[in-house]
């Protein structure tokens, strides 16, 4: 057994906004020396208010807060950087026309003549870099860096800054799965190096990969803390959500009837001028769920934007029950039929500000049925919510508060509840379960399994959850650098490994070898 | 005699650059903190109204120069008081500082002298010196240069020191950072409500010295509304070359060129007022042109990118 020092411990640490509500009661939990210890926990567990109390961002009503044994008080950001606690955002802070060294050393510049010093700068950074094996290179300018580099530069900024605690905040929700192989890699050469870590993650199967011990959080509590060595995915996923999460979804074979949605050499260019989908054609059939993978980036997000109708496409055309779409109006296109999930819940699904029911009515007020005279009918657009929130278990105090107070995952529900009951018939639905607490996601996805066999409509769905797309797609598609390059006709045959390949470039699959797949 | 007209010409073009590039200056360092710099039409009224004030009082012409640059930090300052203390939105606070001062100046003028529309002849203010060159003899560069007020030197100095400033210093590339993304400024301990307050500041300093010039240079008293858009120029000429110094400086000068040519116009017997306007056309003009080179040159590269894929 080695003996090492505690590097970090939250004792009894209870946070209560003034809103009253509980985010962390009791919570007591610490980290050693040379480890790396997840925290764990549904949306609304309370990690995100504890990692905040202990950034400093936040000021816990009661509890102490140790840093290498030594009581501490953090009161800013600043104050925990001073006393050896940095934290990788989940957005990252970065300036992105300057370069990493700029970037690694902001706040911190070494100076000569009163001017700073860029060698120092660039020399400092490479060190850092080349020392933790990061292969940066400190005069690359941050913004053509891809997402998992400019993560490194996050990492490596609070490195410079002397941390000795790394908070890392969904570090791999942004990365490709090489790209979260070299993290953790990395992550494992900190430890060694004698940095201890606090990884956040939703996805269970990189705590047991990565972590030492695991802290997990339930409703505001701590469900305690255990070695890894000690469980299991599934014993993991009962402490966190007093339940088995079933990974499979159990669903009957697809029987496709006629083409709801059809794609067709689509092209599109973005503002800089890329090719950003390359001849991308498929169809969608009634009854079925299809899939697209690939890794973030690769063209899904202007996909998706080009069927909404949110943004316009350079050549070939979008089918919508046989109408094109081309030039016409969202509200036009969702009367044809369309209904959107949308990637970025918080701009585009629904409007922060507003009450449950105005966002649940945002698509229906100006229907005839639901009109008082000039007026929407307030009883009937009650009634509407109040069947939704119950139909969807949306757990809030109030119809009428600004939706932006509820959790990430209720917020996904009311999305997901307005755009299923609209009466569309295709369903567009982009990273429906992101951020989104493990039980949520659950019911979301057999929701639109369910819906899509039952209602036979047709839906797609975009997702860089490798499990759900595998799980709740009928058919996959693989999207990379604006192209298909890969169709499977049974999602849930594909292995993992084998949608990685098709991700990453090892492998394409030939026009031929599609054919009658798309 | 055409090479004398041509140095003549020059020399008026580098005087009445003068104000539009500190203008310039003035925008550029607010546009790198992410700041929108309208008020330096205000910062430039109130350096020019004080700055001959100073100057009358204290029978000091260097005196009265810091009383303008003074006057500009502090109108400066007011907007960062409103804004960043006060949460005020930040082109309400800028139109209402405008307004405020075109008024404010005049009325402060009338107070002081009993004069509404010029310090002339009430108040006994002097020029900043002008600077001789030993090469006056030269064709076109001697009669450009010489004579030239040495705020005209200062303006060139001040683009260099300001191209410096913000490229190299720790408090620049702290502007920059804040400029660029606020919230990455802050998590690394640099105060955004200090940076702008500095900045404001700065951009204050540079309004007023243009002010100093427009009635302590290029005049020798405070006329009513004497600033004339020029601040608008600036900004212009800043937003142009994305609040690069050494870029808005020569987008100022070009803008110079425009009202040197007015006034030489001026001379003949076309119509003043159409005359008068030529300067703000031709910044009309110019940021067309400049915005058409952009989107061409943004198409090109979207049909190369296009062809190559």
């Amino acid at each position: 057994m080695e003996t090492h020092k505690e590097a970090l411990k939250m004792e009894n640490i209870t946070k209560i906004y003034p809103n009253g509500f509980v985010a962390n009661k009791g919570i007591t939990f610490s980290v050693m020396e040379g480890e790396i210890h997840a925290l764990v926990g549904e949306n609304g567990a309370g990690k995100t208010t504890l990692m905040k109390v202990l950034f400093g961002m936040e000021q816990a009503q009661e509890g102490k807060i140790y840093v290498g044994g030594k009581q501490v008080k953090i009161t800013s950001p600043l104050d925990a950087i001073a006393k050896g606690v940095g934290m990788v955002h989940q957005h990252f802070m970065l300036v992105p026309s300057m370069t990493v060294a700029q970037n690694v050393t902001l706040g911190i510049e070494p100076r000569r003549h009163g001017l700073v010093d860029n060698a120092a700068c660039i020399k400092m950074t490479q060190d850092l870099s080349d020392k933790y094996e990061f292969g940066l290179d400190a005069t690359a300018t941050v913004a053509d860096l891809s997402v998992g580099l400019m993560q490194k530069v996050e990492i490596l900024k609070a490195l410079a800054k002397g941390a000795k605690v790394l908070i890392l905040d969904e570090p791999t929700a942004v990365l490709t799965p090489q790209e979260t192989r070299e993290l953790f890699k990395q992550l494992k050469l900190l430890k060694e190096n004698g940095h201890s870590i606090i990884f956040i993650s939703h996805k269970l199967e990189e705590v047991m990969e990565l972590c030492d011990n695991v802290t997990i959080l339930r409703h505001g509590y701590c469900n305690g803390s255990y070695p890894i060595s000690d469980l299991d995915e599934a014993k993991l996923s009962r402490l966190m959500v007093g339940r088995d999460v079933v990974l499979k979804i159990e669903k009957a074979d697809p029987k496709p009837g006629r083409p709801i949605l059809e794609v067709r050499d689509l092209e599109k260019l973005s503002d800089t001028g890329k090719l950003v989908l390359d001849h991308v054609s498929f169809t969608i059939r009634e009854g079925e769920v299809l899939g697209i993978a690939g890794v973030e980036g690769n063209g899904q997000s202007f996909l998706s934007d080009c069927i909404s109708g949110m943004q316009r496409f350079d050549g070939g055309d979008i089918l919508l029950n046989g109408k094109s779409i081309a030039g016409r109006k969202i509200s036009d296109i969702r009367e044809s039929g369309m209904s959107n999930i949308p990637e970025d819940r918080m701009t585009v699904g629904c409007v922060p500000t507003m009450s449950i029911m105005d966002n649940v009515m945002a698509d229906r007020f100006e229907r005839r049925e639901n009109m008082h005279g000039l007026f929407m009918d307030k009883k009937k657009a009650l009634k509407i919510t109040d069947d939704l929130i119950k139909e969807f278990e949306i757990s809030c105090d109030d119809r009428s508060e600004a939706i932006r107070l509820l959790s990430g995952g209720n917020i996904q529900k009311v999305v997901v509840a307005r755009e299923f009951t609209s009466g569309a018939n295709f369903v567009l639905a982009n990273q429906p379960t992101r951020g989104v607490d493990v039980g949520t996601a659950e019911m979301i996805r057999k929701y639109l399994v369910r819906q899509v066999r039952e209602q036979n409509i047709a839906s797609l769905l975009i997702s860089a959850d490798l499990n759900e797309v595998l799980e709740v797609s009928d058919r996959l598609l693989v999207m990379r650098q604006g192209k298909i390059v890969a169709a499977f006709p049974k999602a849930n045959m594909v292995s993992e490994d084998e949608l990685g390949e098709y991700m990453l470039g090892i492998k394409t699959m030939t026009p031929d070898e599609m054919e009658g797949l798309l | 005699m055409s090479l004398m007209r041509i140095g003549a010409f020059l020399y008026s073009t580098l005087r009445l650059s003068t104000p539009l590039i500190f203008a310039a200056l003035s925008a550029a360092i607010c546009e790198k903190a992410g700041l929108f710099n309208m008020a330096a039409e205000s910062m430039m009224l109130w350096g020019a109204l004080i700055g001959v004030m100073v100057n009358g009082w204290t029978g000091s012409v260097w005196v009265g120069f810091l009383g303008a640059c003074l006057a500009g930090v502090v109108v400066g300052l007011l907007i960062a008081l409103a804004t960043v203390k006060g949460k005020a939105d930040l082109m309400l606070a800028q139109i209402a500082i405008n307004l405020a001062s075109t008024g404010g100046t005049i009325f402060m003028l009338f107070v002081v002298t009993g004069d509404k529309s010029t310090s002339a002849m009430t108040i006994q203010s002097d020029t900043l010196p002008k600077i001789f060159v030993p090469f006056k003899k030269v064709p076109i560069i001697g009669p450009m240069l010489n004579k030239q007020n040495i705020l005209t030197y200062g303006a060139i100095l001040a683009a260099v020191i300001l191209y410096i400033f913000i490229k190299r210093s720790k408090t620049g590339v702290h502007i920059r950072a804040v400029g660029e993304n606020p919230n990455a400024a802050e998590s690394v301990g640099i105060s955004v409500s200090k940076t702008y307050f500095l900045t404001w500041a700065i951009s204050g300093l540079l309004g007023g010295i243009g002010g100093a010039f427009m009635s302590m240079a290029y005049t020798s008293a405070f006329t009513k509304n004497m600033v004339a858009g020029r601040g608008y120029i600036g900004l212009c000429a800043s937003s142009m070359v994305g609040g690069n110094p050494i870029g808005a400086m020569f987008c100022a000068i070009v803008f110079g060129v425009a009202d040197a040519v007015a006034n030489q116009l001026q001379l003949t017997n076309a119509p003043v007022d159409i005359v008068m306007m030529l300067p703000y056309i031709v910044t009309i003009v110019v940021l067309i042109i400049i915005s058409v080179i952009k989107m061409k040159a943004h198409a090109r590269k979207i049909r190369s990118k296009a062809q190559k894929a």
